[in-house]
């Protein structure tokens, strides 16, 4: 049961999922080390996001396990708060709360959830809005802010209660692309810190600069893995080199 | 305060209009008492109406269907069924069953009528406010929800910190004429004789028989009632608007 | 000068952002029918009232099993014959005041959106005058105030109280009527009112031929709704001292003078209305429903 930092942080094995009938996840597994940047690649419907919402309990699995820091996601006896502060997630549609402003957003689950001072939430969430480039936005509201700078208050506020994993779900998919780079570069300098980041994504040339290691997923299965490097120029499966000739 | 008097007596003597809530200071008392019982009666009924809908609404979404049933059968019947007879309902059948041994020995009502008042229109405007709550929380994307979930929140703190608030303000239209609507409905406690204004004015014209001009006084009074009501609702609503979303 | 032809209508706010931050609010007649309101619909309540009204029964005949008294049920059964005429008498006010306040009501809302400020602005008035005043004041209001008869060229027309309550129950209802003929005028695009106004149409061509017959889809769910709200009004005319099914009812009660009696018998007749209202509420959402898809 006990965790140390040299064991995966995040630990999938023979992954199963479906929604009725159909079977999205066919036993997946992978494990990811502390620090590591990880993107998981695939044709749409093939199971990414749906994967990556497993690891933090929007979704339920019907097979295998998913430990994070060697606890056991899927078990009943779970604590889902405990789980929910130890992994971050940002949406593809931002998903900020509308009546609350950027400040008021970043600052909420520290306050409610986990009660904390308010000066010290309201200290660490200006910290936190500075860092993801958005001083001055504090008292702005989610509708006044464009697309990019939502998302990077989306990505302030899961910072805010300070996770060990971060997970991106196609962050950058509903953005206008001149505003696709700021928030890369938001997440590159968390990476840079040392943050263990999950990303789905559809950025190749973000992947391949940033990633330690790339899943390339198709219809529920990981049809191949590795470093960029191998990855890019010297795919294997067919359907790999498919689906990158494709896209890039 | 005299020349005020004197105003409403030149009235009375001089153009034949006989408004003795103007210089008759016993029936000014009666009706301005009548003035606060509906106020009082209105503001007690909006706020247990507003709380039996957010209530109502969180219930409705609850997993255990026999709660969901349960409101689901509340709503059907106040929502059928006419209000005054719901109010007779509650004072002449459960009130008469309903009651305590007091202290000369005799049994006394254990609610007043003011009380069933109170519960019978909360209970009929309530049944509303489910529904229009639960509309609002229709209105909240399920993807918010989700990021609420993803931070940690629980269900309780999703619904009063995310979901309610977002419904509220979508719902505010139609909840807005409903608790118009409500204070419109408090005349029915003429019916069980509480000393509401319609109570009171009638009390007034049937000693004095100025129906005519107690009557206008009374359609005005409501008017400036709801007003009253639709201004702090309009404020209500400007303090929630939420910059760059036009809801 | 044509700007005035037709009323100004109401356009869709512009939308910030391509995101569904909230989705489109549904009117919460529309969102009745959730799935355990269709395992469990309202004929279930029904039948729990007059379960209740029965266990109430049982309860009382056990106790008072060897007395001299009529069972609970046998009561009620011996006075049905008598609150029915009563009830129908309440459907019959419903449906008069109905007609005339569907009638003034559909002219006052064609008036709220006359080119014409100050018609206008008047029919504005006395429609907020008349859906903010209190049902039961305005029900005082004819009753105290219209006169028992009236002479027309030497003609006595009398006006019994169940006439003036007749019309104090369609003075709000003219009033609400009022309001759903304006919006539906108004939700009409105003490209039909461009088309025609094109092709040589008058404006009151115009609204017969080709925005009346347009409004009345979308005034139907309104108007069931309102017909039930109304018939739910009816017994405030007991109040005022028209005799209906609430009279009769206290009458019968009073006469019998049983305690035990009450809880059964005001379920009694709230199942009544509820028998006749809640279909019609039902109709109202599948309208809505059926109609929603299409506007």
């Amino acid at each position: 049961m006990t965790w140390t930092p040299d064991q995966p942080i995040v630990s999938i094995h023979n992954v199963q999922k479906s929604f009725g009938a159909l079977e999205v996840l066919k036993g997946i597994s992978m494990d990811i080390m502390k620090g590591e940047v990880i993107c998981i690649i695939g044709p749409s419907g093939s199971g990414k996001s749906t994967l990556i919402r497993c690891i933090n309990a929007l979704n339920d699995i019907q097979g295998g396990s998913i430990t994070v820091e060697g606890q056991e996601v899927h078990d009943d006896n779970l604590d889902q708060l405990e789980l929910r502060k130890k992994v971050g997630m940002v949406f593809q549609q931002y998903n900020l709360f509308p009546h609350k402003t950027a400040l008021q957003n970043v600052m909420m689950a520290p306050l409610k959830v986990l009660k904390q001072n308010r000066a010290d939430v309201e200290q660490r969430a200006r910290a936190l809005l500075k860092k993801v480039r958005l001083e001055g936005k504090e008292n702005n509201y989610p509708g006044e802010l464009s697309g990019g700078q939502q998302q990077r208050v989306a990505i302030a506020r899961s910072l805010a209660m300070n996770p060990d994993v971060m997970l991106f779900d196609e962050v950058t998919a509903a953005l206008d692309p001149e505003t696709v780079k700021e928030v890369l570069v938001t997440i590159k300098d968390l990476a840079a810190e040392g943050m263990t980041c999950i990303l789905v994504t559809h950025e190749m040339g973000f992947a391949r600069e940033l990633a330690d290691h790339i899943y390339f997923t198709d219809k529920g299965v990981i049809v191949e893995h590795g470093p960029p490097a191998t990855f890019f120029d010297n795919a294997q499966d067919p359907r790999t080199r498919e689906f990158l000739s494709q896209v890039l | 305060m005299e020349s005020f008097e004197a105003f409403f007596s030149w009235l009375y003597s001089d153009h034949g209009i006989n408004l003795t809530i103007g210089y008759d200071s016993y029936d000014r008392g009666r009706f301005l008492d009548g003035v606060w019982t509906t106020i009082k009666l209105s503001v007690l009924s909006i706020l247990f109406s507003l709380i039996i809908g957010a209530v109502g609404a969180w219930v409705q979404g609850s997993p255990l269907r026999i709660l969901r049933v349960f409101i689901g059968f509340f709503i059907a019947f106040f929502r059928n069924t006419p209000p005054l007879v719901q109010l007779y309902f509650f004072y002449f059948a459960v009130g008469t069953v309903l009651r305590v041994t007091g202290e000369n020995g005799l049994p006394q009502p254990l609610v007043s009528n003011f009380g069933w008042a109170v519960i019978s229109l909360s209970l009929f405007a309530g049944a509303l406010n489910v529904e229009i709550f639960r509309s609002g929380i229709e209105a909240v994307p399920k993807s918010t929800i989700e990021a609420s979930e993803a931070l940690g929140f629980n269900r309780l703190q999703t619904y009063a910190y995310i979901v309610l608030p977002l419904a509220v303000r979508v719902a505010l239209p139609s909840l807005g004429t409903n608790l118009v609507n409500l204070v419109k409905t408090t005349t029915l406690a003429y019916a069980i004789a509480v000393p509401e204004i319609l109570y009171a004015s009638a009390q007034i014209w049937s000693d004095e028989l100025n129906v005519r001009e107690m009557m206008n006084v009374l359609l005005l009074s409501y008017i400036g009632l709801v007003a009253i009501l639709v201004w702090v609702l309009h404020r209500w609503e400007k303090a929630l608007r939420i910059p760059g979303y036009g809801v | 000068m044509r700007a005035s032809f037709y009323p100004k209508t109401r356009s869709t706010p512009p939308v910030k952002g391509a995101l569904p931050v909230l989705l489109p609010y549904r009117s919460p007649q529309a969102t009745q029918l959730s799935l355990h309101e269709k395992l469990f619909n309202g004929w279930t309540v029904l039948a729990l009232m007059l379960g209740f009204a029965w266990i109430m029964v049982q309860q009382v005949w056990a106790q008072s099993g060897a007395a001299q008294q009529a069972s609970v049920p046998d009561i009620l059964l011996k006075w049905t014959p008598v609150l029915l005429k009563g009830f129908g008498f309440n459907v019959l006010i419903s449906i008069l005041s109905m007609a005339i306040g569907t009638v003034l009501g559909v002219g006052l809302g064609i008036l709220q959106v006359s080119p014409v400020t100050a018609t206008r602005r008047t029919a504005w008035l006395i429609t907020q005058f008349f859906r903010n005043s209190p049902w039961l004041v305005l029900l005082f209001y004819c009753i105290l105030l219209i006169p028992f008869e009236i002479s027309v060229f030497g003609l006595d027309i009398p006006f019994p109280g169940w006439v003036k309550a007749v019309i104090g129950l369609s003075l709000p209802v003219m009033a609400y009527m009022s309001e759903y003929m304006r919006g539906a005028i108004l939700s009409i695009p105003s490209g039909q009112w461009e088309s025609a106004d094109s092709l040589g149409f008058t404006r009151g061509q115009t609204m017969r031929e080709v925005i009346l017959p347009q409004t009345v889809k979308r005034l139907a769910p309104s108007w069931m709704n309102l017909y039930a709200v109304l018939t739910m009004a009816t017994p405030l005319v007991s109040i005022v001292g028209v005799s209906d099914v609430m009279t009769l009812t206290r009458s019968a009660l009073a006469a019998e003078s049983r305690v035990d009696l009450l809880i059964p018998m005001y379920l009694y007749i709230l199942s009544w209305f509820f028998i006749y209202c809640y279909p019609i509420s039902r109709l109202t959402v599948r309208l809505e429903r059926k109609f929603a898809v299409k506007l």
